[in-house]
């Protein structure tokens, strides 16, 4: 597990906590069923307040990646349900619509782009 | 569970009024007091700890209040401020000794520990002792007894980098087990920010904002741009607006943010930032009356 706070990024702490755990559970760095460090752990550890590291495990549980018990503290969740579907899916939007917008920004018509999205998709070797 | 109660406290001086001062700090969470100097600050933590009497209002640490049981409640908290309070020509051997006489609880083999941890000599006279020598000798007074309630006045003033990152360091061991909590004042926040679970910010004797700082960050954003770009309406919006030779800083409400063309840069806030722009904006206020 690898937390780094950057005090320049415009996210809050939380969410860079949150992001960053995220990010290490969907890649399989963190395994399903890992025991998470407890909430004031974390603060210590990383030098956060309790309510920071509360908000990012929270955020995380409310989006189906950990779950926490009462007394046994947060354990990973496994990844194969509907939900990391889902988060998968918002990331293949958003590279999706960055390319739109960039697309747009140097007058690419919608035909090209998907004529460019067709190329790269044949020469890929996603089936 | 709540550590620390204060309900409505005031204290009348004949010169500066603390007003109806309201706020709960819950167990194992640590809360900044923040505020100019003479805004306060140390008037309320002399009233937490007793020094002084409110004239209105009601103080509760962990239950108790001091009329119920002053010695109870007193020993449930240890106080350290920005002046050394012990004599200048005493050493660690005497203060132990004092500290063994006076509190029950007191815990020989911790404070010998976090003094060799320290590497506090054992034979020197304090007058001798640099400024993060002294704050650590106090630090461990305070950590070798059983406290509940950590108060730090102004304690982290004029020490270097190193002694305050240990500084933090502490009081997060200090409030780890969830049962223990740190109030401390302080004018200029800078490292503290990150730890601070609460912020209170009091200027003129009253509360300006109170809440769980990760919200008081979110809930504003500092703005800044030309200041030929702010019309009329815009400035009704922002709070506290600086101005200098090239451009101006302002403070805005997340919310009203979406307001601003794109001429304008906008960041997020540190906590000092905001009690800045709060100050200015209730001077420019006073002016403006004024005139």
């Amino acid at each position: 597990m690898r937390i780094i706070i950057s005090n320049r990024s415009e996210l809050p702490i939380y969410a860079q906590i949150k992001e960053q755990l995220k990010e290490q559970i969907l890649n399989g760095q963190i395994e399903e069923g890992a025991a998470l460090p407890s909430i004031r752990q974390l603060a210590k550890e990383i030098g956060v307040s309790v309510i920071t590291t509360t908000r990012a495990y929270s955020d995380l549980e409310a989006e189906g990646f950990i779950a926490t018990m009462q007394g046994k503290g947060s354990v990973v969740l496994p990844k194969d349900n509907g939900v990391v579907r889902e988060q998968y899916l918002m990331r293949i939007e958003e590279g999706l619509t960055t390319a739109i917008e960039t697309a747009r920004a140097i007058g690419i018509s919608g035909e090209e782009l998907t004529e460019i999205f067709g190329n790269l998709l044949r020469t890929s070797d996603l089936n | 569970m709540e550590l620390l109660e204060v309900h409505g406290v005031s204290k009348r001086y004949r010169d500066f009024q603390l007003e109806d001062i309201d706020f709960v700090l819950p167990k194992g969470y640590i809360m900044g007091y923040v505020g100019r100097n003479g805004a306060g600050k140390s008037t309320t933590l002399n009233l937490i700890m007793n020094l002084c009497k409110c004239t209105a209002g009601s103080i509760w640490v962990d239950g108790f209040s001091c009329e119920e049981d002053e010695a109870r409640y007193k020993e449930q908290i240890g106080y350290i401020g920005d002046e050394f309070y012990y004599s200048l020509y005493f050493t660690v051997k005497n203060i132990r000794e004092i500290l063994q006489n006076f509190y029950p609880t007191f815990d020989r083999g911790r404070f010998d520990e976090l003094i060799a941890q320290w590497q506090l000599p054992e034979k020197t006279e304090f007058k001798d002792f640099s400024r993060g020598m002294r704050v650590k000798l106090m630090f461990a007074s305070v950590l070798a007894r059983e406290t509940k309630l950590l108060i730090l006045d102004e304690a982290t003033n004029g020490l270097d980098p190193v002694v305050r990152a240990e500084v933090l360091r502490l009081l997060q061991d200090y409030i780890a087990d969830g049962e223990h909590s740190v109030l401390f004042s302080t004018h200029i926040l800078s490292d503290l920010e990150q730890i601070a679970d609460y912020i209170f910010f009091i200027d003129e004797g009253k509360k300006v904002l109170f809440g769980a700082k990760d919200e008081l960050l979110e809930n504003y954003v500092l703005v800044k741009g030309e200041r030929q770009d702010v019309t009329p309406a815009l400035a009704e919006e922002m709070i506290g607006i600086i101005d200098q030779a090239y451009g101006f800083e302002a403070l805005m409400e997340s919310g009203r943010a979406a307001l601003l063309a794109r001429d304008f840069l906008c960041e997020k806030p540190t906590i000092d930032a905001i009690v800045l722009h709060y100050i200015q904006d209730k001077t420019q206020s006073g002016k403006e009356r004024a005139v």
